[in-house]
């Protein structure tokens, strides 16, 4: 049995882990809002660029002239996997789910003998693929001291990943991420991002459209842009999951902190009481020995 | 006047969305109008001044590496940057010529790089419009 002294610590010692995940569940919060705000902010722009791509590519399909990005190298031989996570862990599962994904993606890419590259995005991605493939990462990103995810990061990226392409670095382009479904839910997602695959087009696709330039010039300026947009989306998608998981795990955290208070204060209260009791005891049976 | 839904929308937000009498657009193979009734039309557009007329009020934008959707349901500018005039000042002007320079220093063959000096120009020359 402990004494009272080592149960006294121990209630102050949970006490201050409790407020300290408390205030953490309560930045989460503050900063989901924010980041959820910024998500839907920019989705505006991803939904038309995807209808104008979708479009686009609509009217390039069979054509022979298809710019690079949308036509792929024609090989399926060295794919580049990006993984995007979180820059902090204490947020549940969130990091570790979206690893897992790639990693299952890694080893399936791997048994049918592809070559793999990686690039990871985010710090802890980096630290959970270091061991076990740190041969294949061909570099890591961190935006520990960004506050919030601008578009100029995104584009960074983007030209980045489409000068590789363009260089004959990869010929598949694998985008990993968390989609953001509800603050308890994020969903891991690979998204292919090069060579582009567009959805089926819109159903109301109208034949009659003009282009200028062509089509071929259009989407060769649109591609690149095209590719910082959905980075940008998942960068977006990831800081908002983040929170939304953070702030779950902190509020897990709060509760399971709470309730072993109450427990060690009942431990404690007993011991004490015992305590008494045994010197009350004590003293009685010395009363009446005299 | 008939009037048609304008939006011009940036990748962080939506800018603008309301019901234009005609919008002004600094195409990349020339200058043309909106107006009611429009046929789709897809056209990329040149670093320049974008100008909404709607209900007799004239405005104007300055806007960077966009993209023009004429279509049915109206006019939808893409654009990476968009500033209202209102809200265009040197220190934005400034940013917008050395981010048009950086674009210049990286060009590796000739075309980049007359590219480049174009898109310098029609920075430099929107921003002389608007100042």
């Amino acid at each position: 049995m402990a004494s009272l002294k080592e149960l006294k610590t121990r209630i102050a010692s949970v006490k201050a882990t409790q407020k300290i995940t408390k205030a953490m569940q309560m930045v989460a919060a503050a900063k989901l809002r924010r980041a959820q705000e910024a998500a839907v902010a920019a989705r505006p722009y991803a939904h038309r660029l995807d209808a104008v791509v979708a479009n686009l590519a609509g009217a390039m399909a069979g054509r022979d002239d298809a710019p690079l990005l949308l036509s792929g190298t024609g090989r399926d031989d060295v794919h580049l996997l990006v993984v995007c996570t979180a820059e902090r862990g204490l947020c549940g599962g969130f990091n570790s789910s979206i690893v897992r994904l790639a990693r299952e993606h890694i080893a399936s890419l791997l048994a049918a003998g592809k070559t793999v590259k990686i690039l990871t995005v985010g710090k802890k991605g980096a630290d959970a693929l270091k061991r076990e493939h740190g041969n294949r990462m061909i570099d890591r990103i961190e935006l520990r001291g960004v506050k919030t995810v601008g578009f100029d990061i995104a584009v960074d990226l983007g030209k980045r990943i489409v000068d590789l392409y363009e260089a004959g670095e990869f010929d598949v382009c694998t985008l990993f991420y968390s989609e953001f479904q509800s603050v308890i839910q994020q969903i891991p997602t690979a998204k292919q991002l090069l060579p582009v695959k567009v959805d089926a087009p819109a159903a109301a696709t109208e034949t009659d459209y003009e282009f200028e330039p062509d089509e071929a010039e259009i989407l060769e300026t649109m591609l690149p842009r095209y590719v910082s947009v959905t980075l940008f989306s998942a960068l977006l998608e990831n800081a908002a999951g983040e929170m939304g998981a953070k702030m779950t795990a902190m509020d897990n955290a709060t509760r399971n902190a709470g309730e072993m208070i109450d427990r060690l204060s009942i431990t404690y209260n007993r011991t004490r009481q015992a305590k008494i009791t045994t010197e009350l005891v004590e003293i009685i049976s010395g009363a009446e020995v005299l | 006047m008939a009037t048609f839904k304008f939006e011009l929308v940036s990748p962080e937000r939506l800018i603008l969305s309301i019901d234009a009498d005609q919008v002004d657009l600094p195409g990349s193979e020339g200058d043309f109008g909106v107006l009611a009734g429009h046929a789709p039309f897809l056209t990329t557009l040149k670093t320049g001044i974008v100008t909404v007329k709607a209900g007799g009020v004239s405005s104007r934008i300055y806007v960077r590496g966009g993209f023009a959707d004429v279509n049915a349901s109206g006019l939808s500018v893409l654009a990476e940057k968009a500033v209202p005039e209102a809200e265009f000042d040197p220190a934005v002007a400034a940013s917008e010529v050395a981010a048009a320079e950086a674009v210049l220093a990286e060009a590796k063959n000739e075309e980049a790089k007359d590219r480049a000096i174009a898109a310098l120009d029609q920075a430099k020359t929107a921003i002389a419009a608007l100042a």
